[in-house]
């Protein structure tokens, strides 16, 4: 046995668990707060599922109709992509005011190339996704080498895309006569599949395949992993062995590409190629990420949330629509959802362990 | 034998203050080895020059007898050393098995590995087990619990394990009780006995002299920037160790560096 100090004698007389758990009488709260911790996912599907239903009950069969529900989709579908890849920078506990003005560069970059310039639009495509991570690389380079905060570097970015974009546009749009004749392949996404009355358009499921791949990547690769634990504490993470800087401007650059491909989306969603398009994307993705139960303070929540937190939105409109409310009154409920959003959250974080 | 480390005349100056000055340090195989020194005495420099942290200008370190020069921890882990910082260095939310394997994960074999790049968490999370189990901590209740669920002495041991389950050379570990009520520490000093028990050996930075005698082999006192001596704890007292560090009294002829 080894020896010990005269004061520690008394310690074996003592209770001997030191790496047992304690197990506490619980109340229902506690234990809903420790379950809701574990899976934080469970909120927004909790939300969505409930508003569904009450606004079934408001809205009435119109309102849960096929045709509607898959509306709804079309109409989240490029916030959706959005929300994924601010999903992406949220959880490293950075932020990207930025994502809304690359996906707009990008479409009028590929716009320009394919419709004016005669580019093969695969091939504007693919500069357009160049560019997305070009955009991304610039945002991480900033954020890591010149140490500059995410909030400050992506709201410079964020107006030096969206002056690019007017000067590239000439601040004109491309109309859709035009992308048609030259260029149709660019409004792949707008094209739909029926089934029954629900019609799904290819842009709904190229949402849904990016939440998919970018799930799988941030839960079921080191990679993924390393993500997480950035947002959680970056000098931990640093000293444990990730290189910290290279895992960030990956992000921001997986980010970019991201917001290239919803740039492609939405030129099959809007039909025209508009500058001014999503002026508010930044702050509807953010709105979504946070709905969907993602922490802004990082390393905390399934990117899938944000998909709920976008389908949320998209309901709530929707639903409000439907039910004869006022625009201001949905703008009202969409502020308090977020509110409440962060306080659950908050809720969350500070589960007692 | 040949010693683990074995550094000579290692010199560190940030600005106009040398934190290392002309300082020796040898570690040797299978010995706990404690790093003692006033409050900037340069302990964690020479510790951090030893393990990469930083880089010293001057002074060379040999590992088994080899020269090395590392410009990072990564590259330190790399060779098999491992630290386990004050603050733990493990990432709250994330699992007790996704910490243990942070920065060299396992990948599944095959096509889903290679191409998927799809994580083995059975293999990672069996191996986990396995080393809580041999240090005796495989009380917690599974290892795919967040970190933040733990209690202190619960994430130490999880540093310790992790560090213990990747070290082939030494592990360094950097004041692992200071955090830690007198329970705990003395769950963490039998950690660290098992760990040389198992023959690597370890070098504890630390101020707790109870916890030093206890468990050190051969105790290192650093004062003003490099070594003054290195003392058997049997020979001598904590008074005599504390009187040494502070320059209250000069150290035996025969100890000295």
């Amino acid at each position: 046995m080894t020896t010990k100090a005269s004061y520690e004698q008394v310690i074996d007389q003592g209770d001997n668990n030191v790496a047992k758990f304690e197990t506490r009488n619980q109340s229902l709260l506690d234990r809903v707060q420790h379950i809701l911790h574990n899976n934080p996912t469970f909120v927004p599907v909790i939300v969505l599922v409930i508003s569904l239903l009450a606004f079934w009950i408001i809205a009435g069969g119109r309102f849960f109709s096929a045709f509607n529900l898959s509306l709804i989709m079309q109409q989240v579908s490029i916030i959706g992509i959005l929300a994924a890849a601010q999903s992406l920078v949220i959880i490293t506990a950075g932020i990207d005011l930025s994502v809304a003005a690359i996906m707009i560069l990008m479409s009028v970059i590929m716009g320009n190339l394919a419709v004016n310039l005669g580019v093969p639009s695969p091939l504007a495509i693919v500069i357009g996704f160049a560019g997305g991570m070009a955009a991304g690389a610039m945002n991480g380079l900033l954020i890591t080498k010149i140490k500059l905060p995410p909030f400050i570097t992506t709201l410079g970015t964020w107006s030096i895309f969206f002056a690019l974009n007017l000067w590239l546009s000439g601040a004109q749009s491309i109309r859709s006569q035009d992308i048609d004749k030259n260029a149709e392949f660019l409004k792949f996404f707008g094209k739909a599949i029926q089934i029954g009355g629900a019609r799904i358009t290819f842009g709904v499921v190229l949402m849904i395949v990016i939440f998919v791949v970018l799930w799988y990547m941030l839960n079921k690769t080191a990679w993924g992993r390393h993500v997480y634990a950035i947002g959680d504490d970056t000098e931990a993470a640093e000293m444990s062995g990730i290189r910290t800087e290279r895992t960030l401007v990956s992000v921001y650059m997986l980010a970019g590409l991201v917001c290239a491909i919803a740039g492609w989306a939405s030129i099959g969603r809007v039909g025209s190629i508009s500058p001014q398009s999503f002026y508010e994307g930044n702050l509807q993705s953010i709105t979504a990420v946070v709905i969907g139960g993602i922490s802004l303070f990082g390393g905390r929540g399934s990117i899938m949330g944000a998909l709920f937190g976008a389908l949320i939105v998209g309901v709530f409109q929707s639903g409000l629509r439907m039910a004869g409310v006022d625009v201001l009154w949905q703008v009202f409920a969409i502020g308090w959802l977020i509110i409440i959003a962060v306080a659950i959250d908050q809720w969350i974080r500070r589960v007692s362990a | 034998m040949t010693p683990v480390v074995s550094a000579k005349g290692i010199v560190k100056r940030f600005g106009h203050v040398t934190a290392i000055d002309h300082s020796d340090f040898e570690l040797r195989p299978g010995e706990i080895l404690a790093v003692i020194g006033d409050n900037g005495a340069g302990k964690s420099s020479i510790v951090k020059a030893i393990c990469g942290a930083t880089i010293p200008d001057e002074g060379e370190i040999l590992i088994e007898g080899k020269p090395v020069k590392f410009s990072s921890p990564i590259e330190a882990r790399e060779m098999g050393i491992e630290i386990v910082y004050q603050n733990l260095a493990l990432s709250p939310a994330l699992s007790i098995a996704d910490n243990m394997f942070t920065g060299r994960e396992l990948r599944k074999s095959g096509f889903l590995g290679k191409f998927l790049r799809m994580l083995d968490k059975p293999a990672m999370e069996k191996f986990a087990r396995e080393k809580l189990t041999e240090l005796g901590l495989m009380t917690v209740q599974s290892i795919k619990q967040p970190v933040e669920t733990l209690s202190g002495g619960q994430r130490q041991g999880v540093a310790v394990a992790r560090a213990a389950a990747f070290a082939t050379k030494f592990i360094i570990m950097d004041e692992p009780t200071a955090a830690l009520g007198v329970k705990e520490s003395r769950k963490v000093l039998e950690l660290i006995k098992d760990v040389r028990a198992r023959g690597i050996p370890i070098i504890l930075i630390s101020h707790n002299m109870p916890h030093v005698f206890e468990v050190a082999d051969r105790i290192h006192i650093h004062r003003l920037g490099k070594r003054l001596c290195t003392i058997d704890p049997k020979d001598y007292t904590m008074s005599d160790a504390v009187a040494f560090m502070t320059g209250a009294k000069e150290p035996p002829a025969q100890d000295v560096a």
